[in-house]
């Protein structure tokens, strides 16, 4: 795989522990990191005051890619664990928010930590028996994870609860009473309120004794062993952790879209966030945005470059970027940045 | 167990071990004890079964038959990763450094066993974890300080130099303050001048911070300058033993090395 590279960008923007003698470049690198989030903050925010609603609810769906894609980096781009299978978890996820709202009428809000908690237990309990698979061959087994779902999804003995072939119709949210935005305008908010959350929390653990253990699994197994990292702990943790970022972002994916079936699910989401989290940066937190981006627009220029030929204007875009991005967008911001500093 | 203890029981003690893997004896029944404040050498040709004993102390290998104590118990009932809480940490032969990461987070990762987190705390960044954190990130740069690596603390690791991989090495293996550092071959690849200075380090260690040493070792000119005893190994059995200067005029060892007679 490609080598992940990108890990130690920030190490030293920003760290509180390490201001206290930070030399003048950390110091330039911290401000160009506020700057950035400032300017992402500011766009963020202005996205729904700007644009129609169907733009604005394109938008949402990035972030929900973003997320997923956040959580799929967790595990491969810091722990070096590959997954094919993380439509699996984004699809239980879905679900799990579809279900307790059409069937116990609970607030979609109440769907999220829901949809995280049995999305953890569930990577978790696979990433057990996964410990003892590495590279292409876990890839498989999380493969057949991928294939299993839509099919389990529509089994007669669950009908009762998917709804089958049919899946679940699900009602759209309003804003809380008071808050004068549409309903796609604030189902934006949410999901950049909970993205942020997410996003910040995943800093934070990367930049972690926990994170450090992570990376020092994915950079070298028996030397992080010897150091008294405990392996399978931490591995199953890892595909705990990514199930339930991506589980959330099933969750908001089904409360945007207000409908699941099984087939919105298969293999080609998985790669898909695959995809998304090369073209944004292998282990850099913020290419998720870019991942997301990605994954949601490219099919759409494609296609608007030519219907009968979508597919191969998609794998040509794909190419040239990989060819002039080759650690994705991680590695374009950083040139950009060190250009900047020039 | 009815043995009468000696007066300093050992810091490390190997009885009898062997390994075999697939009907080839990789040890062939090994015994050698390391007193608190030594510096052991153990050496031998290549194949001789030193690394495959590391591997054993580390429990990467477990035995397949014999004990290994540390500190009078025993450590094969111990996972690879609860090695290094009790006391033992090591480098490798060939540097097994985490090569995307920072030095200082090498050296952090290092620390990984005398300290305590949860992912969910980490991820909170909660005060006891900035506190812990802030307290990890100070002796790490201690160390690097001490091993003269402060210029490139904040560089990842995969661009240095050979020699400087090497120190950082001896810092990760250092920051889980060891009563017993196991060393792999740390002269190798390095040139004349690098050993020399190595050679002083490891004494500086084992003084300054009261390790005791047990180094795994090509390089005779290095081993017997610093070593306080000697064990060689040849073909898994154990040939000599004693001080460097007992050692070094033992037949079998010289046998051993340039391969006469036999």
């Amino acid at each position: 795989m490609a080598a992940p590279a990108e890990t130690t960008l920030s190490s030293s923007a920003s760290d509180a522990v390490a201001s206290v003698e930070m030399p003048r470049a950390a110091r330039r690198d911290g401000t160009i990191a506020w700057v950035s989030r400032i300017t992402f903050l500011v766009v963020a925010l202005a996205i729904p005051l700007l644009f129609k609603n169907f733009v604005v609810f394109q938008f949402t769906q990035m972030l929900v890619y973003a997320i997923a894609i956040l959580g799929l980096n967790l595990l491969t781009g810091f722990n070096g664990q590959f997954s094919l299978g993380h439509s699996a978890f984004y699809a239980l996820g879905a679900y799990t928010a579809a279900i307790m709202m059409d069937q116990y009428s609970v607030s979609y809000i109440w769907t999220l930590p829901a949809a995280g908690v049995i999305c953890f237990v569930a990577g978790f309990l696979f990433g057990l028996p996964a410990l003892r698979l590495e590279g292409i061959y876990l890839a498989l087994a999380t493969f057949s994870l991928a294939i299993a779902t839509p099919q389990i999804l529509k089994l007669s003995p669950l009908e009762h609860w998917t709804g089958g072939v049919q899946g679940i119709v699900i009602i759209k949210p309003d804003p809380p009473p008071g808050v004068p935005l549409n309903q796609d305008q604030w189902l934006y908010y949410f999901t950049l309120a909970v993205g942020l959350l997410l996003y910040i929390l995943a800093r934070n653990l990367v930049k972690s004794r926990s994170g450090r253990a992570l990376m020092a699994i994915r950079d070298n197994p028996i030397a992080a062993r010897s150091m008294g990292v405990n392996l399978a702990l931490y591995k199953s943790l890892a595909f705990g952790t990514s199930a339930l970022y991506t589980g959330i972002a099933g969750a908001l994916g089904a409360i945007i879209i207000q409908f699941v079936a099984p087939d919105s699910f298969t293999l080609v989401l998985s790669i898909a966030f695959l995809v998304g989290l090369v073209v944004g940066g292998v282990g850099w937190l913020p290419g998720a945005i870019f991942g997301g981006a990605f994954v949601l627009f490219v099919p759409n220029i494609a296609e608007g470059v030519s219907k009968g030929l979508s597919g191969a204007v998609y794998g040509i875009i794909l190419i040239l970027l990989i060819y002039l991005m080759p650690t994705g967008a991680a590695g374009f911001v950083r040139a950009v940045l060190s250009r900047l500093k020039s | 167990m009815s043995e009468v203890p000696p007066s300093t029981p050992p810091l490390l003690a190997v009885k009898e071990v062997a390994v075999r893997f697939d009907g080839i004896v990789a040890l062939d029944g090994i015994s050698f004890e390391i007193q608190k404040g030594q510096i052991l050498g153990l050496i031998g040709p290549n194949g001789a079964g030193k690394t495959t004993l590391f591997n054993c102390l580390s429990r990467l290998y477990t035995p397949t038959s014999g004990d290994i104590l540390f500190e009078g118990r025993t450590i094969l009932d111990r996972p690879a990763h609860r090695i290094s809480e009790l006391g033992l940490g090591r480098t490798f032969q060939n540097v097994a450094l985490f090569q995307h990461l920072s030095v200082l987070d090498n050296v952090l990762v290092g620390g990984h066993a005398k300290s305590r987190s949860d992912f969910v705390s980490d991820a909170l960044r909660l005060p006891a974890t900035r506190r812990g954190e802030a307290a990890m990130i100070r002796e790490a740069r201690d160390l690097i300080a001490y091993l003269e690596l402060s210029e490139v603390a904040d560089r990842v690791v995969a661009g240095l130099p050979f020699g400087t991989q090497k120190r950082v090495e001896l810092a990760r293996a250092l920051a889980s303050q060891p009563k017993l550092l196991l060393l792999d071959e740390p002269a190798g690849g390095l040139n004349h001048d690098e050993v020399g200075g190595l050679g002083r380090l490891i004494q500086q260690i084992r003084d300054d911070r009261n390790v005791t040493i047990l180094l795994v070792e090509h390089h005779m000119g290095l081993v017997m300058s610093i070593s306080d005893n000697v064990v060689a190994l040849n073909f898994g059995k154990k040939i000599a033993e004693g001080p460097p200067a007992l050692v070094r005029q033992e037949p079998e060892l010289i046998r051993a090395y340039l391969g006469t007679g036999a």
